[in-house]
């Protein structure tokens, strides 16, 4: 007796199944006793930044998987992939569908330098690099040139680093991880053996974390090339700084100081370290080009000093210019979001939803939570925390009655016959589970935790659609 | 209603703290099927002798007993055996911390990020470098923080006490909807 209720099931809709869109639904399930959570995502493939942002080497970072597939399995919980919300179904559509829809579906553009020779070939964005070695199929087709030895990537944030790491690393290193096997074999025949990373700004205000930073100073068969000039006076800069900028400070200003080691590979006669380093108040203004017009030949950056201090600091070009000689250009200056949908409120200049606490303004029973809700930054946990915070607005909406769940709400029984209507046939969790498992097999030949696929079709056919 | 669920649920209850009574209740409402819940079972909750115990009371095993200040201050308890990390007591034991322990200990997260009193914390051992990397990103840090996952419990700790520490945007009520009565 106690399973009947007068009242109809809350029934919620969450658009995007990386961690803001699990988060999310996995904090309105545990404490709404009532709520059936829907997910749904645009590729056949669930989990988003952790399958296709997470470096190849951080495995450990992907283990937040396991906790979002209880919750995909889980009975009040469900997970339509291959389902593109704004094309397959509109956002008014779900609100009919759902007392509640959250947008979770983060930032799938990245913001422009807006400089010359910033389109030629050579030139790519950190976004779809990353997303070509991790295999989002929308950046199979890169086909990244790796034929010179010095790549420059502008910006001074993990992304960066990352990508720094994956140019230098020890090839038997990267056999091990989940990297696809097509840019494994691109970058066996990279001749890239010189990583900078550029920012128009100073040692502190890297947005880079420690672990990262330490990650790359330890990178066998590398050396990191730090000037000291750039460190000077900063010691006692951060002597009171609150203790990670000041680690991370210090441990900068070690690095810089300390005689060029050279780690293992080289000790043992191998070929010459390959090298990085952090250049900084370098502004990018031109990318120029190759004799052929085909690639980069260099970078052109305009000087500068910093006026203000701490994260505020501003980068003012002192008129000084210095050329850099590059082969390869990535630009990692940030992700950025795009609007959705007609009827969904979006703030192009900060390309975000505009919201208070994940309430969508002016738009009753709709929710942001993650990237596309805060901005582009951040680790899990912090789009951990922010999707507990949108989650706790659709609770408190749904137990102070500003959510009317009285009139019943169809949920997936009237998306199913407008996904029909439009030919489109969503992917269920347990159809995600045998491309998983096809995956799996696949890498163990190769002693990977899986081979991914990067082909929607080939995903497709896996499961018989 | 309420009541109906709570009726069955009151043989149960005798003998539990009201926090473990209140995970049986989300686990039996809930998720029957999602593996804590399991984990709770095989703890020995379907056996009589595990509902006869009380909070406190220690076997042979569980000598130790841990009490974490939840965020909305509620105090959970629960008996832990010397040698596991405070991650898996809270893991073991299903305790009802949001997101504790995302990269489930392998110091790639700071979600299991504790306060320790000062003389407590003073009693662990040495800090990693490792660890204080994590630390760094964590909110809410304090000097006497640590990631749970990283500290164990041994048995001079018996009635240690650790808070569980505010996330920015968790600074409003928890809300809890359903959990006793079906809507």
């Amino acid at each position: 007796r106690w399973l009947s209720s007068p009242a109809p099931p809350p029934r919620v809709c969450v658009v995007g199944s990386g961690p803001a869109g699990f988060y999310t639904a996995q904090h309105i399930l545990k404490h709404h006793g009532g709520a059936l959570v829907d997910i749904y995502e645009k590729l056949p493939v669930p989990f988003g930044l952790v399958r296709f942002g997470v470096a190849p080497d951080h495995p450990e970072v992907k283990n937040v998987i396991n906790t979002f597939t209880q919750t995909a399995r889980s009975e009040r919980c469900a997970y339509y992939g291959n389902v593109t919300v704004g094309r397959d179904v509109t956002v008014p559509e779900l609100q009919q569908a759902y007392h509640a829809v959250v947008l979770s579906y983060g930032a799938e553009d990245n913001r422009v330098l807006g400089i010359p020779g910033e389109n030629l070939p050579g030139v790519y964005s950190a976004r779809a690099f990353v997303g070509w070695y991790n295999g989002l199929p929308e950046n199979q087709d890169l086909k990244p040139d790796l034929s010179c030895e010095t790549a420059l990537i502008l910006g001074h944030g993990n992304v960066a680093l990352d990508i720094a790491r994956i140019l230098l690393s020890p090839l038997q290193l990267l056999r091990k991880t989940d990297i696809t096997d097509s840019s494994l074999a691109a970058l066996a025949c990279s001749k890239v053996k010189r990583v900078w990373l550029v920012g128009r700004r100073g040692p502190l205000q890297v947005a880079f974390t420690i672990k990262e930073l330490r990650e790359m100073i330890n990178l066998p068969g590398t050396r990191a090339v730090l000037d000291p000039a750039d460190f000077t006076g900063l010691e006692s800069a951060v002597k009171d700084a609150p203790r990670p900028r000041k680690r991370l400070t210090e441990l900068m200003i070690k690095t810089a100081l300390e005689k060029p080691v050279e780690t293992q590979a080289a000790a043992a006669g191998a070929a010459a370290p390959r090298e990085w380093g952090l250049k900084f108040q370098r502004s990018p203004q031109e990318v120029l080009p190759s004799a052929d017009g085909r690639r980069p030949r260099g970078i052109r950056m305009a000087l500068t000093r910093l006026e203000g201090s701490g994260d505020s600091a501003k980068a003012i070009p002192t008129g000084d210019v210095e050329e850099l000689e590059c082969g390869l250009v990535l630009s990692s200056i940030g992700y950025r979001s795009l609007p959705l949908d007609p009827a969904v409120p979006f703030d192009s200049q900060r390309g975000v939803i505009p919201n208070s606490s994940g309430r969508v303004e002016g738009v009753p029973g709709l929710y942001c939570s993650g990237w596309v809700k805060r901005g582009p930054t951040g680790v899990i946990i912090t789009t951990m925390n922010d999707s507990f915070d949108t989650a706790q607005s659709v609770l408190e909406d749904l137990q102070g009655g500003v959510l009317d769940v009285s009139p019943s709400r169809e949920g997936f029984g009237l998306v199913e016959s407008i996904l029909h209507s439009r030919g489109v046939r969503p992917v269920s969790f347990s159809d995600w589970e045998k491309i998983d498992a096809a995956e799996v097999a696949r890498g163990k030949a190769a002693g990977k935790p899986r081979e991914k696929i990067v082909d929607p079709v080939e995903m497709l056919q896996i499961i018989g659609h | 209603m309420a009541h109906g669920i709570l009726g069955l649920m009151r043989p149960l209850r005798r003998g539990l703290s009201t926090s473990r009574a209140r995970l049986v209740l989300l686990w039996a409402v809930t998720e029957p099927r999602q593996s804590p819940a399991k984990l709770w079972a095989e703890r020995g909750f379907s056996s009589s002798q595990g509902i006869q115990d009380g909070p406190g009371q220690s076997r042979s095993e569980d000598e130790v007993t841990v009490h974490f200040i939840n965020r909305d201050g509620e105090r959970l308890t629960t008996t832990a055996k010397e040698g596991q990390s405070l991650l898996e007591v809270v893991v073991n034991h299903n305790l009802a911390i949001d997101g504790f322990g995302a990269c489930e200990g392998t110091l790639a997260c700071s979600t299991c990020h504790l306060i320790f009193d000062k003389e407590a914390f003073q009693k662990l051992g040495a800090i990693s470098d490792e660890e204080l990397d994590m630390l760094d990103l964590a909110y809410g840090l304090t000097d006497t923080s640590r990631l749970g996952c990283q500290v164990c419990v041994k048995k001079s700790m018996d009635g240690l006490t650790v808070r569980v520490p505010m996330d920015v945007a968790d600074m409003r009520k928890q809300v809890e909807v359903g959990k006793q009565s079906k809507q």
